[in-house]
């Protein structure tokens, strides 16, 4: 039997869906047994491979290279998963949503807050420009399952991707989709 | 023995007895048929705005508000059919594209009727558009908190303070998509002269839009049996907590 290939990637999240990830303890030895985490942020692997089986995708689309990476893994992925409430809803990621224009927030926090020294943080090719809405993941990319909660509680993923590793999609009803 | 009279009618093929003037909602829940609801409130007026309890009358293509569609001879009532799951589905998607809806902060996570009527309805996203529209909460009163975020206008606290409490502080203001909840005469809440501080619209909110002062996220209670008896207890004459009248 070929070994599965899973990625998983934090976008613009606070990484708790991958602490809950890990949560799942001792049953990541049995995923092991059946699985490859073939890239995460929790793996030393620099570019996103080729041939993914499923990509878990935590977090909302909050800046340019969220989207860049978010087309990518949509290419390389034959399912995407989008993991926790942010990837689902945009969620706290997408607060600054109802102030407007991202600019105008920054100012406020970089420029305006600080007693001295305020800049705008900015370095072409190092700190992405901000997107002028945060979007939920599928508002980018096809996204085949959905995986809500903040985070999603491990024994939730942990049945996710027992439904994935037997061609199924993960459980869509009751308590398994439930927000927040 | 209820003596009223009564009609028959159907519910998904299943004959019933529904007294003449009950709604289909209140026929449906005393025979233990489940209807899912968010804005009605039993013991107070039916408002029949958020649509999650529409059913299907046989031979009419509209779908009707169960709330509010009073029970006739030989109705032909479904109540879970794909179109209904689909509708439901669909309003709730659109009660969470219209505010800032965000569970995760909430004061009310864990312990909110939107949540809960979400997972009920099976929405594990939503495909509309968010609105993010731009709203200023209310802590002007030292005791309660409005946060117009996570108001859905089901006006089940205009309603309660009106007719159980007879204060009417609250009132909905401005129309479409600038329709918003306002005390009084769209003053400050702590401002508000009529508001008598009992609390009832707070209790009755079903989402986090009303909590109470200084409670964090998933900290806010709503206790069932308190509403039951806050919309129910004058209609039957129990003017006594039931330990006091033991």
């Amino acid at each position: 039997m070929t070994r599965a290939r899973i990625a998983t990637a934090w976008l613009g999240g606070c990484s708790g869906c991958h602490m809950s990830f890990l949560d799942m303890d001792e049953w990541l030895f049995e995923l092991a047994e059946v699985a490859d985490v073939v890239y995460s942020p929790i793996a030393d692997v620099k570019e996103f491979p080729q041939d993914v089986d499923v990509t878990f995708v935590e977090g909302a689309l909050a800046n340019e290279d969220n989207l860049r990476e978010a087309l990518h893994i949509r290419e390389n992925s034959r399912l995407v998963v989008a993991f926790g409430d942010c990837a689902v809803s945009g969620n706290v990621t997408a607060m600054r949503n109802p102030l407007g224009d991202p600019i105008e927030i920054v100012k406020a926090v970089y420029v305006d807050a600080p007693d001295r020294d305020g800049q705008i943080p900015e370095k072409e090719g190092i700190v992405p420009p901000l997107l002028p809405r945060v979007l939920p993941v599928h508002k980018a990319i096809r996204v085949d399952a959905f995986l809500p909660g903040c985070p999603p509680p491990a024994d939730r993923i942990q049945a996710a991707l027992e439904a994935l590793l037997e061609g199924a999609l993960p459980p869509n009803r009751g308590e398994a989709i439930r927000w927040g | 023995m209820d003596r009223r009279p009564t009609v028959t009618v159907h519910f998904d093929g299943v004959e019933h007895e529904a007294f003449v003037g009950e709604s289909v909602l209140e026929c449906a829940r005393r025979l233990g048929i489940p209807i899912p609801s968010l804005c009605f409130l039993e013991g107070i007026s039916v408002w029949g705005g958020c649509r999650v309890c529409v059913v299907e009358v046989a031979e009419d293509h509209r779908l009707r508000p169960a709330c509010a569609t009073t029970c006739v001879a030989d109705m032909e009532i479904k109540t879970e059919t794909p179109r209904l799951r689909a509708y439901r589905k669909s309003v709730l998607e659109l009660l969470f594209a219209e505010g800032n809806h965000v569970c995760a902060v909430c004061v009310s996570n864990g312990a909110c009727e939107l949540q809960d009527m979400a997972v009920q309805t099976g929405m594990d996203h939503v495909r509309y558009d968010p609105q993010s529209p731009k709203r200023q909460i209310d802590a002007s009163h030292p005791k309660y908190v409005f946060d117009p975020n996570r108001c859905i206008l089901c006006t089940r606290c205009v309603r309660v303070c009106d007719e159980i409490e007879g204060a009417h502080v609250w009132d909905i203001s401005y129309r479409g998509e600038s329709a918003h909840l306002i005390t009084e005469m769209n003053k400050p809440w702590g401002e508000s002269m009529s508001c008598t501080w009992c609390g009832k619209c707070v209790a009755v909110c079903p989402t986090g839009a009303l909590s109470y002062q200084g409670r964090a996220v998933g900290e806010m209670e709503h206790d069932p049996a308190m509403i039951k008896r806050l919309a129910l207890a004058r209609n039957r004459h129990e003017w006594l907590y039931p330990e006091e009248a033991k």
